[in-house]
Order: C-alpha cells, then structure tokens, then sequence
C-alpha cells in the first residue's frame, strides 16, 4: 500500500472514529440506556443530561491519563531503579546526579538559559513591535523576523552551525574575523560565551513569537490614553515606558513565562551544535546523553526538569487566565 | 485663561477637504460649544485646536501666538476625552498628578493641586482607587480632575457625557455648567452633538456644517434668528417646520401666501422688488396655535398625536406623498383633537423666511 494512501486511510479512520464516537454513544445514551419515554421519561432526560458530560469528556481524558498522567508516574517509578532496571536503589540515582560536575554545569548553564532567553527575546519582541506598528513597511518586517519561527530548532541549529563556521569562507563571525585581520577562531569553543552564542539561536527564533503577541496587546491599548499623556506633556519614551508597558504587563509576562517554559524543554540546540561538549550542557541535553544507557539515571534528570517547569507553568496559567478576565 | 483666534483654518486628508474656512474669535472666559451633525469635523476641529491633529492650513493663535507647531502639551491646554482616557493602571491620585510629574514639580506643588482639584470635585474619597473600581460618572469627573490640576489656558471637552446614561448625562452637565461658574475667567471648547448640552452649557455656540461654520451666535440668537434653513431646523426640538410659499405683500411686514393654501403675514421687512419671490417659511412647532378664523398659516388632519401632559405635540398628515409632516406643540392636554382637521397661526414675531435656504434676515 502506497504510504500516501495509508496515511489518508489513518486520518479517516481516526477522524471517523471521533465523530462515531461521540455520534453513537450520545445516541446509545438517549434511545436505550435512558431513553425520553415511558414512565419515567423526566427523569431519564435529567440523567441522560447528567452523563453526557463525561461521555464527551471520556476519550480526551482517557488518551491524557495514558500519555500524561501514567507516564508521570511511571517515569518517577523507574527514576528509583537502576540501570537494569532490575534492583531497586531508592533516591540514589538523584544523589548521583547532584555529585555529578556535569549535572550542575547543566543546572548553571540552564539558569542561565532561563535568566537570558526569556528576557531578550521579550525585549527585543517588545521592541520591534513598537517600532514596526506604525511604519509602513512594518508589516513585511514583522513577516521576516516572525519566519525563524516556522524553522525547526534543528533547522535552525543547522543555519547558526554555518554562521558560527570556523572556516571564514563559510562562517559571517570568522569572515568578519579575517578581514579585520584577526586570527579565525571556533566561537562554539570559547568557554561560557559558547553558552550564549547557543542562547542567541532560541533568541532569534522566539523573538518572532514575542512580538507577535506584544504587537496584538500594543494594538489594544486605547489611543485615548496616549493622546491624553501626549496632552500630558509625556515625551514618547515616559509614553512607552508609563503609559503601554504598565497597560501590557500581564500579555507580557504569560509572554515571558511561556518562553521559560520552552527553554527548559529545548534540547536539539545544544545537541545539534555542541552535543553538550565545551561546557555546553543544559538539563535536558544532559538527559539526552544517559537516555538508553541508564534509563534510571535519565528518567531522574526528566524529574528534575519537570519540578523545575512546575512552577513556572502554575504562575503563566494563572496570568493567563487573569488576562482573560 | 486666554483668547483663541482660528484664521483661515483648514483641514484636509490627502484631496478630500473636511474643514475649510473657519474664521473663529473666542474671548477668555467664554464656554464656546462646537455642535453639528456627526460628521461635520467639530471633533477634528477640537483636535487640531489641541494639537493632536495637524492644521493643514491657515492659523491658529492662543493668546497671540502663533501655536500650529508647537506640541499639545506646551499649547497650555487640557482635554477631556468621550471615552475618559484614564490611565487604567494609575490610581484616580496618580491620573490626576501625571502631568505634573512629567514636569517634574515639587511633590507639595503637586499634592495641594490634586487635593483642590479632588476637592472641587468632590474625589477625596477615591483617590486611592483605580479607574475600574469607579462609575461612570465617578470616572469622567477624575478626566475632567486631571484636566483641572494642569490649570490650563484652555479646557477641551470632546463629546464628555455621550457614554453615560441619561440620568447622569444631566447631573454632570450640571456639574460642568458649575465648575465652569466657579472659573470665570478659564476658557472652555466643548464639543457636542447634543443640542441640549449646547444651548445649557453655552455662552456662545458654533454650527458646523458641511466642513464650514454655519452660524455664530449666543444660543437664544441662533434660536430667534438663525441665518438659515440648516440653522434654524438644528437648533430647537423637534425641528422647525418649512413650508414652501410666496411674497404677495412687501413693506415693514412681509405677506406670504403658501402653498398649502394658508397665509402668514412675518415681522421681515422686504422691497417691492421681493414681490412673488419663492421662500420657505419656517415655524418652530412651539410657536403654532390652534385658531379658528379665516387667517391661518395651515390647515391638516391630525394624523399622530403624543400628549405629554405639559403639552401635546399633534403630528398632520403630509399635504403629499413624501413631504415631511408638520409638527405642533400646544400647551396643555389636547388628546380630542386627533383625526381632526385643526388649523393653524403664528404671531408674526415668530415667523421666519428663507429664500435659497439662506434667512432674508441675513441677505
């Protein structure tokens, strides 16, 4: 069977098996298992409407307890276990970890990923969306710093590996480099700014994201109020600052929050250009190296990056919710 | 505290023209009020006298000088907004005392100005809150508060009580009518497309129509001899009735014969040459009376009758297909008269003629 036409058969299947579902069972619900006639034909509506709920709800909550909520568990489960997988240790692989030099390059290294690619890509979004919105070629400038967004973090990993080349035929920084005259070096080698050359990537690609969003939420600031702070006497930059930033705040901290959340997650950044070496490491390329070698060891460090993210997720839930409000 | 003078002002958005020739004096102390149909560019007007809209052409002056590109906030003026533009994340205190931040006064400069602008306003219970935790009204008073605290040469109003309910809509343009007498000599532009606000508020009123000025006048003076048609059936409600007609006797007192068969003699001196001339007489519906001789203005069958008890307003049926219908106000309860044929006079004190939409007072 040609792969196209399996995949269309797959998504027939699957769309055709969501809308049976809810098609059948509502009906099932209704016409026997409480159907609207004889004596108690009331009642039965009241209970059939009590049941449908979670009739709909089941499948989505079903397909989220096998695919999150189980693996949650079982992830911790096997965390206590060794390589094997066979002899039970306690919390002993998280001691390992924590005596590890590498595990807390990686946690200072994250720290600094979490600390530094968040604030810029929020403050350079912020800033290319009040400096495009009322330009009249904004709209195609948006369009291009937005398009890092629809590359892969490999994709993109890829294009910095030959703007970071050492070869100054290939590499823009080494090319600059050479015809300064200075000698060609590896920035990927230079120790902790590597970390930020790799920051840079993410930076570039999540900027689009951040303006996107911050330029909507400029949008819906009332123009009243900066007419009435420009009859106010305020220059445009007590404008930015008192007027929209404060009006703003909580689109850009879900905004802020939201990158914390994807920098603790990214891994093929790391992995692509350094492979973790040269003091590279962040959490979960650090995972990435002990996974399929020592499951016990990786499940733990998944553990440690989900406590992590824990927080950052409750307080961008909340803020979102209260920007809905 | 200043005079205004608008010379030759023009506005225009690429070709098309929205204001041109406005020629306007305002004296300090005056509470000039700019009302028209929507449409008409009394907001972009208030604009561009604030700064916040570029004059295209001509000058304008405050206190003598030349402002057209010096920046609002050094023209000496303050705006009130329709929307009330108040900073949603500053309390009523910090919306009031932003201005003067920005200009970096003292600290008790600034408190003993907020403190008597929250005083005349009666806001010192709230200056602590936010927009949000206030009403309507609550929250047009910190505007005009903020407008109060710059003490500005002049106070814009654009439109300040058209998003409030009806009830509050008369108790804050009550409010305004009082802070406007407890600062005599401040001047005030107030825009408004509500003709009640405009002949309250005013001391003087601005007609814009059509992208010009249509009339100037103290309210009771465009009420009594507005220069013509558009005037005349703007101001006053409901509209003044025309009927179409002609001069048949000249002198101190102008005889015309209408149309629709009635008569009406007008305190308008004409010629001899004004003899047969087509005009339009006007009649506000408060001015017509029911008579019974042989000397009336109009005669119809009450179609349409509204008693309100003060008055009766009777609408008549259209003399033909289309034609607007005449309006009457009598005092006093009049529900028999409806389905009857009622005619109608007015004194001649009270009539006015218009020939190519434009007053014979004014030719």
């Amino acid at each position: 069977m040609s792969p196209v036409f399996q995949g269309m058969l797959t998504i027939i299947i699957g769309v055709g098996g969501c809308v049976g579902y809810f098609y059948f069972s509502n009906m099932l619900l209704d016409k026997v298992i409480f159907p609207a006639k004889g004596p108690n034909t009331g009642r039965n509506i009241n209970r059939a409407n009590q049941v449908r709920p979670w009739l709909f709800l089941f499948p989505a909550m079903f397909a989220l307890g096998l695919y999150l909520a189980y693996p949650v568990v079982g992830s911790f489960w096997r965390s206590l276990f060794d390589r094997s997988g066979a002899n039970f240790i306690g919390l002993g692989n998280y001691i390992d970890l924590f005596s590890e030099g590498t595990f807390r390059t990686a946690v200072i290294n994250n720290l600094l990923w979490v600390l530094f690619v968040p604030a810029m890509a929020t403050f350079l979004g912020l800033l290319v969306a009040q400096l495009t919105d009322r330009l009249s070629w904004g709209n195609i400038a948006k369009s291009l710093i937005f398009m890092p967004m629809a590359i892969s973090f490999v994709g993109a990993s890829l294009i910095w590996k030959f703007v970071y080349s050492a070869n100054p035929d290939i590499g823009i920084i080494n090319s600059i480099r050479d015809a300064m005259g200075l000698a060609v070096l590896d920035p990927l080698q230079v120790r902790f700014w590597n970390n930020f050359f790799l920051m840079f990537i993410l930076v570039w690609i999540q900027t689009g994201f951040a303006m996107v969003i911050l330029s909507a939420a400029l949008r819906g600031i009332p123009e009243e109020t900066i007419e009435a702070a420009i009859i106010d006497g305020a220059n445009p930059f007590q404008v930015f600052f008192k007027i929209k930033v404060p009006q703003i705040m909580g689109t850009i901290v879900v905004v802020w929050t939201t990158i914390t959340i994807l920098v603790l997650k990214v891994f093929d950044i790391v992995y692509t250009m350094t492979g973790g070496n040269f003091g590279t490491h962040i959490l979960p390329s650090y995972m990435m190296t002990y996974m399929f070698r020592d499951d016990g060891r990786a499940t733990a460090v998944a553990f440690v990056i989900m406590l992590l993210v824990l927080p950052v997720m409750i307080w961008n839930i909340r803020q979102a919710r209260n920007e809905m409000r | 505290m200043a005079d205004l003078k608008l010379t030759d002002v023009e506005k225009a958005y690429g070709e098309v023209k929205v204001l041109s020739d406005i020629n306007l004096d305002i004296q300090q102390g005056e509470l000039v009020v700019f009302v028209g149909p929507s449409g008409c560019g009394k907001s972009t007007l208030l604009r561009m006298i604030a700064g916040l809209e570029k004059i295209t052409a001509g000058e304008l002056q405050i206190d003598g000088m030349v402002v057209n590109d010096i920046p609002p906030s050094q023209r000496g003026i303050a705006m009130v907004f329709q929307s009330y533009a108040l900073y949603p994340h500053m309390t009523v205190r910090d919306n009031m005392s932003f201005a003067l931040k920005i200009a970096k006064k003292s600290k008790s400069e600034i408190d003993a100005a907020v403190n008597r602008a929250a005083d005349i306003l009666q806001l010192g219970p709230y200056l602590d809150r936010l927009p949000k935790a206030l009403s309507g009204g609550q929250r047009q008073r910190v505007a005009i508060g903020r407008s109060i605290v710059r003490d500005p040469k002049v106070y814009l109003f654009d439109e300040p009580l058209s998003n409030l309910d009806a009830a509050l809509r008369v108790a804050t343009r009550i409010e305004i009518a009082k802070l406007k007498e407890s600062m005599p000599n401040s001047t005030m532009i107030y825009v408004t497309h509500d003709q009640v606000e405009a002949m309250t508020l005013a001391s003087r009123i601005v007609v814009l129509a059509g992208g010009g000025i249509a009339q100037v006048g103290t309210p009771l003076e465009l009420y009594e001899r507005p220069n013509g048609e558009f005037v005349a059936q703007f101001i006053g409600s409901p509209a003044m009735n025309l009927l179409a007609g002609e001069i048949v006797g000249t002198g101190a007192q102008t005889r015309v014969k209408l149309a629709g068969g009635g008569s009406a003699v007008a305190n308008i001196p004409t010629t001899d040459a004004d003899m047969g001339l087509k005009v339009n007489l006007g009649a506000r519906p408060e001015d017509l009376v029911a008579t019974d001789g042989d000397d009336f203005l109009y005669a119809g069958e009450v179609e349409l009758l509204e008693a309100l008890g003060e008055l009766t307003v009777l609408y008549f049926k259209p003399e033909s297909e289309g034609a607007a219908p005449v309006l009457a106000k009598l005092a006093g309860i009049h529900t028999d008269l409806k389905g009857r044929k009622v005619k109608l006079k007015a004194d001649p004190s009270k009539i006015h003629l218009f020939h190519n939409k434009v007053s014979l007072l004014y030719r």
